[in-house]
């Protein structure tokens, strides 16, 4: 998994360091956060660094052997990460409605450089993949606990770590991007 | 998530063949698919050359079939999809596969001592999305327009839609995506199986070198492909959905994006690329050398540490590519500086070669052959890259073919040597039977010279001037006086070309109808892979071997005058024959 987070963390390097090119060689760049809202963009961030905590707190749970409070915590992780997605989505149609579109951008009725909508997709869509797969990861490692398969047989609880694992990189990513793309 | 890769042995043809997740026929599965796209790649490459030597002239025999519109002819746009669909063949789907797929999957388990990989299932992923990746690449070739024809880098704006408007520039960029992740999947599985799963007492100190290259390259594998992926995503979605990621922000493009954006991406995962092709070569002849010299590789340790310094230092060197981009002066210099600095370890590697062959008693055979023909490739080509490094030479070397003949002789040449001489040392444990020495032996000498005369003429047409990626070298006058060089270097092409088709012989006579290897160790080595049966049975080792000495100990004076070999489960004669206590310094961990 550590590989793997490497990895990872090496293709969102890619695209992180595309955008910074092409936001500091560009000259008509907006200010982000005249065009992004980022007071609901901050509420997402909360909940998904919330989202970390009761994954810390599941795999506490996971460590101690109880599995309805490893359950539980799971269930909430679950939970968050779904409410970030929604939360995006609405972003999304939000801004298009706007006219921050994938591959031309115009705000207020003014041409914007049309590669500040197709940066902010690109690696926010990237993380929402991530986002994404990481909440289907999730549900089948809650099915699992749900079933007791980490209880039987000598099999740890270490699936529950691993995912907490992807789940915090994942995490880690959004506050690095949240950075990047809406505060600077 | 640990265990041992124990898995019942499949019954089935599908499970068995197909769609194994045993480490040993996936390595198969892997030679195989190299060995068909270096054949492929190789045809297209006698084809630039036929078209370099007789421009305008029919193809002999293909070409009619290939192209009957211009009855055979070569037309500059089919020329530009060949060179670049060459060279993206070779890499990604030729020597990748051959050297990364194929002696990674087989060599590190066997010789780390463990019975499979640690994610067989990802294996067998890894195995079947290259062959995905390849054949998004093979389609490309017939779609409309043609495949990729911006040079296998794909620099935009040739590569944009307004440079290249068919679909198979889209889908080169989708099959080297793919092609990526697999040696991604490949490239955790390795690093992974050789942490966790190295057999008691193999500390990392008695890893072969090949292990050892192969480890380095697995780490350059997973963290700089993710780069070319996210390059390959990009410019995706330029050319699919109309974003403008490399449309340079000019006013006659109407940009707002930037081409370079993309060579640097490209270069930061390309020239990692490079270490990637030879790293492997390196452990290997590292170790076939010690092992044919009958000598203890020279400097074991200091060889360790220069990989790895190669490996740390590929990461910083990617700039020597884009000196011609108007890269600041200061940069330029940097990456000069490294550049230069890059050959330090090299060279180490390469005196300590030389040291392990020094004064032994060297056995020549073809595998030995080819490892001394990686010192000698790669000398040549490390010897010219100092042009190449350095910025004033480079400026006017740069898109020559100087530049052709050095990357050919580092990274395709040698790796591909290293890649031969694994296949003639290894053959006997793959599949029980040798390759046939004397062809063996004929197959090298047909190889090393017209490979030699092909990019040494290379060399000096292009320090004359010749520029690369030209379809009618008579064009420009100037280019045109090199005719004569540019025929040499066909010729000596064909017979190259020619001599891969005496080794396509040997292989497939010799893997059905070759010499049977009856003994465990015909090649009296001491490494674990030796210490099992020839072909290697499922499940590697009966019992998981416990190893007490390092992989090169030839002709030590403790072993008497009768053998000069140990293999690596033997004490050495008046040592102790307990295994290193648990608390030494990088103690395996048991499965």
């Amino acid at each position: 998994m550590w590989c793997f987070i490497a990895q990872d963390g090496f293709s969102f390097g890619g695209l992180l360091l595309a955008y910074g090119i092409l936001r500091f060689t560009a000259v008509d760049w907006p200010r982000p956060d005249h065009v992004l809202g980022i007071g609901l963009t901050a509420v997402a961030t909360f909940i998904l660094i919330l989202s970390s905590v009761s994954m810390v707190m599941s795999v506490e749970a996971a460590k101690a052997c109880d599995q309805k409070r490893t359950a539980k915590w799971l269930g909430l992780t679950i939970l968050g990460g779904l409410t970030f997605l929604g939360i995006q989505a609405y972003e999304y149609t939000h801004l298009v409605g706007l006219g921050i579109g994938f591959t031309s951008s115009v705000f207020d009725g003014v041409d914007i450089n049309d590669l500040f909508g197709s940066t902010f997709y690109a690696v926010t869509g990237f993380h929402g993949l991530h986002v994404t797969a990481g909440v289907i990861y999730l549900m089948c490692i809650y099915r699992g606990v749900l079933k007791g398969k980490y209880t039987q047989g000598g099999m740890s609880y270490s699936a529950v770590e691993l995912v907490g694992l992807f789940w915090h990189f994942v995490d880690l990513v959004w506050i690095l991007v949240f950075t990047f793309i809406y505060l600077l | 998530m640990s265990h041992d890769g124990i898995h019942p042995e499949p019954t089935s043809f599908l499970r068995k063949h197909v769609f194994s997740v045993d480490h040993k026929v996936i390595a198969k599965q892997f030679m195989w698919f190299g060995l068909v796209w270096l054949l492929i790649g190789g045809l297209m490459a006698m084809m630039i050359r036929w078209q370099l030597a007789n421009p305008g002239e029919p193809f002999p025999v293909l070409g009619k079939l290939l192209w009957p519109h211009t009855e055979g002819v070569i037309s500059p746009d089919v020329y530009n999809m060949l060179f670049s669909m060459h060279g993206t063949i070779m890499i990604f789907l030729g020597l990748t596969p051959l050297l990364i797929g194929a002696w990674g999957n087989y060599c590190i388990p066997l010789m780390i001592g463990a019975r499979d990989m640690i994610f067989p299932t990802l294996n067998m992923l890894s195995f079947w999305t290259v062959v995905a990746g390849g054949a998004v690449g093979f389609y490309s070739l017939f779609v409309p327009l043609g495949a990729l024809e911006a040079g296998w880098t794909g620099y935009p704006p040739l590569s944009s839609t307004v440079g290249t408007q068919g679909s198979g520039e889209t889908l080169w960029a989708v099959a080297v995506f793919l092609i990526g992740a697999s040696s991604i999947m490949g490239g955790i599985n390795y690093i992974t199986t050789i942490v966790r799963l190295r057999a008691p007492g193999m500390t990392w100190g008695r890893m072969p070198l090949t292990v050892w290259g192969l480890f380095f390259t697995a780490v350059l594998n997973v963290l700089f492909l993710p780069v070319i992926g996210s390059a390959m995503l990009l410019l995706i979605l330029d050319r699919v959905f109309g974003t403008q990621f490399y449309v340079a922000a000019t006013f006659s493009s109407g940009g707002g994006g930037d081409p370079i954006l993309y060579q640097h991406l490209f270069w930061i995962f390309g020239h990692p690329e490079v270490y990637i092709l030879i790293l492997p070569a390196w452990g290997i002849v590292g170790d076939l050398l010690s092992f044919y010299a009958r000598k203890p590789a020279f400097g074991y340790r200091v060889t360790v540490g220069a990989m790895f310094a190669v490996t740390v230092l590929s990461a910083l060197v990617y700039g020597h590519h884009m000196f011609t981009t108007g890269l600041s002066a200061m940069l330029g210099e940097s990456f000069m500086l490294l550049t230069m600095i890059i050959s330090v370890p090299g060279e180490i590697l390469f005196f300590n070669w030389l040291h392990t062959i020094w004064k032994g008693s060297l056995r020549m055979t073809t595998a030995m052959c080819f490892s001394l023909g990686v010192i000698f490739v790669f000398g040549l080509g490390g010897l010219t890259g100092l042009y190449l490094a350095t910025i004033s030479t480079d400026i006017f070397l740069h898109d020559t073919y100087f530049v052709v003949g050095h990357f050919h002789l580092t990274m395709a040449a040698s790796a591909l040597f290293g890649a031969f001489a694994g296949l003639y040392h290894w053959m006997p444990k793959m599949f029980g039977r040798f390759l046939d020495e004397r062809l063996g032996l004929l197959h090298f000498w047909t190889t090393i010279v017209p490979l030699t005369i092909v990019f040494c003429t290379m060399f000096v047409s292009g320090y004359a001037g010749m520029p690369r990626r030209y379809a009618d070298p008579t064009s420009a006058p100037y280019v045109a006086e090199l005719q004569g060089l540019n025929t040499i270097t066909s010729i000596a092409a064909f017979i190259l070309g020619a001599a891969q088709l005496l080794f396509a012989y040997n292989f497939i006579k010799s893997r059905w109808w070759g010499k049977k290897c009856t003994e465990d160790n015909p090649w009296q080595v001491g490494t674990l892979e030796w210490t099992i049966p020839s072909p290697a049975p499922h499940y590697n080792f009966k019992e998981i071997p416990t190893v007490v000495t390092g992989p090169h100990e030839f002709s030590h004076p403790a072993l008497g005058p009768d053998r000069d070999w140990i293999s690596q489960t033997e004490p050495l004669p008046g040592t102790s024959p307990e295994p290193s206590s648990p608390a030494a310094p990088g103690a395996p961990v048991t499965a």
